[in-house]
């Protein structure tokens, strides 16, 4: 089975603070982690891959996003692809499908596409099942488990709130693996340096089948952010007051009057 | 639809180095008099708002404008599964209502899958001016290429001005599927939905790991869609009487084709829901180690909650996701929870600041989780709790 695995760059650390004067984002720290969802997706794709079978791996994102590419690779993926464009920036979860929609129909034939749940950045869940659409292959979210089936068929089981389904897919399809269902491994260093280059390549816009640049980033994107602002709060702050002795009888005082005791 | 420009007959080694100094994604470069903006730029404008006037501007391409006078109403996918309403379509049908009596539009429901007389009749109870319906033996468990087939249709037919789905695990997965076929916007998780007069949607959620607020807006395309999580709105009441109208639309069964087969389907072993707990204890990275949990879990028994936590303590294998509350977790909306060792990221508190009576123990008196709780315990955790279990054990003697 020649599988894809759609991942993501996120920030490490993710506090970021906007200026309440000029409106201007305050980040602390720049540096980057493969989005721990991913993770799971790429533990997933290397077991199941067969000798002989390839795991490409994916991502759509600034020049330094060749960094989660190359620890995908460590970890085993035999290529990694960066669909990289300034013309790409500004992409709401639409854009981005789209971007990847077209990268991958440049790749060549695959049988499946794995992602993560969700990115810990933009936390949406939602490019995985838009690019599924716009690829015109079925897929199914929350998938905790695979099994080979026959007849380019793939047998998945995946939740629902209160149920789990188990269903026969066909083949090409694109699954969103849940957290917690592996144990993904880790980068190998020998895998490093037995390597004589590094298998990632770069996309741009002028790669692609459709090089419309209104179907990209800021201009492809339906959504517009049309301000952000730092969160507000409902309650004004009721601290109590006294040494650990104190702030427990304060409490159970108030447990006590609400009848928790 | 926006473009950077930049003006190279203003650049000058000075105001390169200012421009690249208030980008906050280092996304630009200068060299021998080139500025460059890579692919790191998320368009957010900072350097043409606050960067040295006219070097780099903000161009606004004309576009095709939609017809927003053809797009109206405001319409609720309703959950419907193994003959059961969710009710966060409950929730969003009285948001909805909320949001019409400002552009006066209708309320529609959707309501997809088989057998659904009674969820109908439920339906009509809440408010909705129409419910169309899509009853179909082939719809009798979610799949979601025909049901994708029945909401584009409903789409198509009515051209709704907003819609709005509950992210559930089931609302997730249709509404990108039938956003990117009708290609549109689509905002995940929206704590907050409001309505201009132009029929604008307005809407607010987390961003940038929670610590923001961004609001957005569909302004060129129609269907506005949105999901947002269950318990985020109140449930409405029901209406004594009802007036709706129901139209019930038969789609011919090759519309319906389906390339995945449900082999089984087995409902999940009871377990209480955190979603539905009236008491919780919630802890966070501020634990410490993690033989710091025995005595949270202690409270938690004491008090007969419902033990739970942040994102942190699931990504470190401590805890299983479903105990998480937050956006990417659970939201609560409980009588009584405690949360201890908690900072309180905008994410943790959109999952759970409804809740009636909320105590929170940290030992930063700064920490953001004071904001939202009705008492903050400013204290160590590892003096407080032995001491606060202690306290509970001996409940009778307590004077208050």
């Amino acid at each position: 089975m020649n599988i894809i695995v759609c991942i993501k760059q996120v920030p490490a650390n993710t506090r970021v603070e906007v200026d309440p004067k000029t409106g201007a984002l305050i980040r602390d720290g720049i540096d980057n982690k493969l989005n721990p969802y991913d993770l799971y997706a790429l533990e997933t794709a290397f077991l199941l891959a067969e000798q002989g079978e390839t795991v490409r791996t994916l991502t759509m994102g600034p020049p330094q996003a060749k960094e989660a590419l190359l620890e995908a690779v460590y970890m085993g993926a035999d290529e990694g692809v960066l669909v990289s464009d300034r013309r790409f920036a500004g992409a709401d979860v639409l854009a981005t499908a789209y971007t990847l929609s077209q990268a991958i129909k440049g790749l060549g034939p695959y049988d499946l596409i794995l992602c993560g749940k969700q990115t810990t950045d933009g936390d949406t869940a939602q490019v995985g099942a838009e690019l599924a659409e716009l690829l015109g292959i079925p897929h199914a979210g929350n998938v905790y488990a695979i099994q080979k089936a026959a007849d380019s068929r793939i047998v998945v089981s995946n939740t629902l709130e209160n149920f789990t389904i188990t269903q026969s897919i066909l083949l090409p399809c694109l699954l969103c693996m849940d957290g917690d269902i592996n144990t993904p491994r880790l980068p190998s260093y020998k895998r490093k340096i037995s390597l004589f280059s590094q298998p990632v390549r770069e996309l741009t816009l002028d790669d692609l089948e459709e090089r419309d640049e209104r179907n990209y980033g800021l201009m492809g994107s339906p959504t517009q952010v049309e301000r952000i602002f730092p969160p507000q709060n409902i309650h004004t702050r009721h601290m109590l007051k006294g040494n650990s002795r104190e702030l427990t009888t304060e409490i159970a005082g108030i447990l006590k009057k609400h009848r928790y005791i | 639809m926006k473009r950077l420009n930049i003006h190279t007959d203003r650049i000058t080694p000075k105001n390169s180095e200012e421009l690249i100094r208030i980008c906050p994604f280092r996304s630009i470069s200068y060299q021998e008099g080139c500025l460059e903006i890579d692919s790191g730029c998320r368009m957010c404008g900072i350097c043409v708002k606050n960067g040295p006037t006219g070097v780099i501007t903000m161009e606004e391409m004309t576009s095709q404008k939609v017809d927003k006078g053809e797009w109206v109403g405001i319409a609720v996918y309703v959950e419907y599964f193994a003959g059961r309403m969710h009710n966060v379509s409950k929730e969003l049908i009285g948001k909805a209502r909320e949001l019409a009596s400002i552009t006066h539009h209708p309320v529609y429901a959707v309501l997809i899958g088989w057998n659904t007389d009674d969820c109908v009749k439920q339906l009509l109870s809440y408010g909705v001016d129409k419910v169309f319906v899509y009853d179909n033996r082939l719809l009798e468990f979610y799949k979601t290429e025909p049901y994708a087939s029945a909401f584009t249709d409903f789409i198509t037919r009515v051209k709704p001005s907003s819609i709005l789905v509950g992210a559930t695990h089931i609302g997730r997965s249709l509404a990108p599927r039938v956003a990117a076929r009708v290609r549109t916007g689509l905002t995940a998780d929206c704590t907050v939905l409001q309505m201009k007069e132009n029929s604008d949607l307005v809407q607010i959620r987390p961003a940038f790991g929670g610590n923001i607020m961004a609001q957005i807006v569909t302004p060129n395309h129609r269907p506005q869609f949105c999901t947002v999580r269950y318990k985020v709105f109140s449930e409405p009441i029901p209406y004594p009487t009802t007036q709706g109208e129901v139209i019930q639309i038969q789609l011919p069964d090759d519309m319906l084709i389906n390339s995945v087969e449900i082999l089984a389907i087995n409902e999940k072993q009871k377990e209480t829901d955190l979603s539905e707990a009236k008491v919780i204890v919630a802890v966070g990275r501020g634990i410490g180690s993690k033989r710091n949990l025995a005595m949270v879990k202690e409270l938690a028994d004491l008090l007969g909650a419902q033990l739970s936590c942040t994102r942190p303590l699931v990504e470190n294998g401590w805890f299983l996701g479903k105990q998480q509350i937050g956006l990417s977790g659970r939201t609560v909306n409980a009588d009584l929870i405690f949360t201890i060792g908690i900072s309180g990221s905008v994410q943790f508190a959109a999952g759970m600041k409804e809740s009636k009576c909320i105590i929170a123990i940290n030992n930063d008196p700064n920490a953001p989780i004071f904001d939202y709780a009705h008492y903050g315990v400013p204290g160590d955790l590892r003096e407080v709790l032995p001491e606060l279990n202690n306290r509970i054990k001996e409940g009778a003697n307590i004077v208050v």
